[in-house]
């Protein structure tokens, strides 16, 4: 079975110079749930503009459910990589949620009826289908990353890419946004620094560190291990332990 | 422009007029302020006519008239600059109540007064009635470049996110003692000018990448057809036609007849 | 300032309603060229940027504060095709969505505070770059490009209001009273623009359009450890040079296409232009008050200057600053090459 996301050797340095990735690989098979963690600077974005061709490949290829990411199956990348903004109101360009979740499926041809029961099913599975009229500024930080959730749903992607998801939201849009994912039928790949965050969703976690992958295992393993942590500038929060075993 | 700038004239509401399809709206107010221009100005009953059939807009809409009476502010500075003219407008003069007055000036102040008032009640009538994007819509099929049209769709949108920013700016200015008072802070206001434009040109770079990533190409899918029977059409029309009668009306049967 | 429908006559509002669909339409194919497909959000993005900017008032004198029009900025900040489009845009969302400014003067609101500003301003500001480099040379640049482009609105208001204004108020009067509040409303939006561009431009240098020649060359290290360095930013903005003449020829082929159109129509109504005005102070302080809105929240008076006379002095100093800009720049460049 062709895995859902696969990354091999991957290098890339920015137009000025610099240098952000420097070999990475990684696979992620169907289904799975997996958190990327690294510290600042890293090149965790940049790692991500990769995986629906933004930014294309120094060295390296990047596939998704077998298709290479190249020029020209770009619209077919985009499809199947969902890519969740850090920032919802980048991603909600539009003047009504409608029209917003709209957006993708629209580019690629969807249209009439179709169209609209595939805008309510995406807001459906976020919890979101009552604001299906309101202007995405009305609604408050943590409904309109559920929305930005939905407009990458609509597009039926293969693989949710999401950047900081826990990031800004109070506690519980934090635990009805966990809920919603957890819920979701897709492969997830959560780009996080929000360690307990990536424990409570993710069986599996990648490090990335100094621009390659640095550490790969179960989510438990690696936040358990002190050493690696502290080794890539992750911290766990004050009072928070996680032990091999179970959870304290 | 001032501060009132910032808030939208759009009222939500179900009324005849909240429903005409925003083409037929926009058509209907442009031909009506036409027709008030076109007016010479001395067709008092012509003016008295235009203002009770914006009134009956005004009251087949449901705005509360005090609604449209404060929103009447924005044209405080031209009403300003026409009280003016008779005081120093040329020609000759009259003297009421001691006052020296060019009758020229006098002319010229009603006339300005009268055909921008007007304009601005039909302005706020449409603003207060339609969507705010259902009226860039309603321009695009009136022919308006859709290019121009995405782009104030966009500016609407990021409008509220900026505005927050250069808040925010101002509210960590004033909380370390700031205040804007001469000359010499104008280099302190720039730079938060240039933050603010750095701010919104990312913002503009993350949200093209956003678009791309949803599949965007070029240009904006069509998702709503608005499409307007001729029922609407007719509807619409009866404002600037009701006018165009007016203007007709008294071009043929002698200034002042008709309405009075 | 915002023209109200009823303002100028028919002839005037159709003319200029002509000139700025023209101008728009070339702006739109201009700023695709630049853009791509970022036109939209970005031109969008900007558009709300100026929109807000606009809101920012900064004090000009004691007890008189202004705000930006942005017109000269937007040209320097994102090119001129693109900020015509931002100021367009800007001024058809304040006449919908605002109900300020006339339907019907929508034309003369575009022509007057988009296109005049942007062409004077983006032509000021080239004129100098293009003898003088550097950083201080664009942020000189910036400063006559955006004092010049407020008084350059302000004289071709005068023109229409001469043409097809309707109000009978001798020209002259008119025309100083203008000009001297335009100038110092010019002086304020001339330094807060050249901080604005000085601070963008240590930034993120990148995103000055007005500034794409400064970019450093590039150094490339061999293996060897020999180093070169690519020619000499290869292209020291050639590119806006070859935009710039066609922008600014169409720029004067449009205002003299105006004012022939118009001045045809208007020939016929002579009314109010040829007596003298029997109180310039007052009508100074009048008409300054009105216009100032534009820019001005309260004026003030200047000094016990009739402002007729302040504004003459004013456009003269305007002309000669600019030129002196001009001039030191093309002198620093000769000394430095």
């Amino acid at each position: 079975m062709t895995a859902s996301l696969e990354v091999s050797r991957l290098a890339y340095a920015y137009p000025d110079g610099t240098q952000a990735l420097f070999g990475v690989d990684l696979r992620i098979e169907r289904g799975e749930r997996v958190a990327l963690l690294g510290p600042n600077g890293a090149g965790k974005t940049t790692l991500v503009m990769h995986l629906n061709g933004i930014l294309t490949a120094g060295h390296g290829t990047v596939s998704v459910a077998g298709l290479p990411v190249a020029k020209g199956s770009m619209q077919e990348i985009r499809r199947r990589v969902g890519l969740v903004f850090q920032d919802p109101d980048d991603q909600l360009f539009m003047p009504t949620v409608r029209e917003d979740v709209a957006f993708g499926p629209a580019n690629l041809g969807v249209r009439g009826e179709e169209l609209q029961q595939r805008v309510k099913d995406a807001l459906e599975r976020v919890g979101m289908l009552e604001a299906i009229d309101r202007p995405p500024h009305h609604l408050s930080f943590g409904q309109r990353r559920r929305v930005a959730v939905a407009t990458v749903l609509a597009m039926e992607p293969e693989i949710l890419v999401l950047d900081e998801p826990s990031s800004n939201l109070d506690p519980a849009s934090r635990r009805e946004l966990a809920e919603i994912l957890r819920s979701l039928d897709v492969t997830v790949l959560m780009v996080t620094h929000d360690l307990p965050y990536a424990l409570e969703l993710c069986e599996r976690s990648l490090i990335l560190s100094g621009g390659v992958i640095a550490a790969d295992g179960p989510t438990r393993e690696i936040l358990s291990d002190a050493g690696l942590l502290a080794a890539h500038r992750l911290e766990l929060p004050y009072g928070f332990t996680v032990g091999r075993g179970e959870e304290t | 422009m001032g501060a009132g700038h910032h808030h939208q004239l759009y009222r939500a509401g179900d009324t005849l007029v909240h429903r005409l399809p925003p083409q037929c709206k926009l058509a209907a107010v442009a031909a009506f302020a036409m027709a008030v221009v076109a007016t010479p100005r001395e067709w008092f009953a012509a003016f008295g006519t235009y203002a009770l059939l914006l009134a009956g807009v005004v009251l087949l809409a449901r705005i509360p008239p005090g609604f449209v009476l404060r929103r009447m502010a924005i044209e405080i500075p031209f009403v300003v600059f026409a009280l003016a003219i008779p005081f120093v407008g040329t020609g000759e003069r009259v003297s009421p109540l001691g006052l020296s007055l060019s009758l020229p000036g006098l002319w010229a102040a009603w006339n300005i007064l009268a055909k921008a008032t007007l304009g601005v009640v039909a302005s706020i009538v449409l603003a207060a009635t339609t969507e705010p994007r259902l009226m860039l819509l309603g321009a695009q099929r009136l022919r308006l470049p859709p290019m121009l049209v995405q782009i104030a769709m966009f500016m609407l949108r990021y409008l509220d996110v900026i505005m927050d920013e250069m808040r925010r700016m101002r509210v960590a200015r004033e909380s370390r003692g700031f205040t804007a008072r001469d000359v010499r802070h104008i280099p302190v206001i720039a730079r938060s000018a240039g933050a603010l434009f750095i701010r919104s040109y990312e913002r503009g770079e993350r949200v093209h990448l956003a678009m791309l990533s949803r599949g965007y190409t070029g240009s904006m899918p069509v998702i709503q057809d608005l499409t307007a029977s001729a029922r609407q059409w007719l509807l619409a029309g009866t404002l600037p036609g009701a006018a165009l009668a007016v203007l007709l009306g008294t071009a043929l049967f002698g200034t002042g007849g008709v309405g009075a | 300032m915002h023209v109200p429908d009823g303002f100028f006559n028919v002839a005037v509002s159709v003319s200029a309603g002509a000139v700025a669909a023209a101008g728009t339409a070339v702006c739109l194919r201009g700023a695709r060229r630049e853009l791509d497909d970022r036109t939209a959000p970005m031109a969008g993005l900007v558009a709300a940027f100026i929109f807000a900017v606009q809101m920012l008032n900064f004090p000009v004198a004691a007890g008189t504060s202004g705000h930006l029009l942005g017109g000269a900025l937007a040209a320097i900040l994102v090119g001129p095709y693109t900020a015509v489009l931002c100021m367009a845009v800007v001024l058809l969302v304040q006449g919908f969505f605002f109900a300020d400014g006339g339907l019907t003067a929508l034309g003369v609101n575009i022509t007057l505070m988009g296109i005049v500003t942007v062409l004077t301003g983006w032509g000021v500001f080239r004129l100098i770059t293009q003898s003088a480099h550097g950083r201080a040379a664009v942020t000189a640049a910036s400063f006559a490009a955006a004092l010049v482009s407020v008084p350059a609105s302000a004289l071709v208001f005068t023109l229409l209001f001469w043409v097809g204004g309707t109000a009978p108020i001798e020209i002259g009067t008119v025309a100083a009273a203008m000009g001297g509040v335009h100038v110092l409303i010019g002086i304020g939006e001339g330094l807060i623009t050249a901080v604005t561009v000085a601070t963008v431009l240590a930034a993120r240098p990148d995103l000055v359009y007005g500034a794409r020649g400064l970019a450093a060359p590039l150094v490339l290290r061999g293996a060897d450890g020999d180093v070169t360095v690519t020619p000499d930013t290869v292209e020291r903005v050639p590119a806006p040079a070859g935009k710039a003449r066609p922008f600014l020829l169409a720029g004067v082929g449009l205002t003299l296409v105006l004012a022939g159109v118009v001045s045809f129509f208007a020939s016929g109504d002579p009314d109010g232009l040829e007596r003298v005005a029997e109180d310039e102070g007052f009508l100074a302080q009048a008409t300054g008050h009105a216009f100032g809105s534009w820019s001005l929240a309260d004026y003030g008076d200047v000094g016990g200057i009739p402002v007729g006379v302040a504004g003459v002095v004013g456009v003269g100093i305007t002309l000669v600053a600019g030129g002196a800009v001009a001039y030191g720049a093309r002198r620093r460049d000769r000394e430095g090459a």
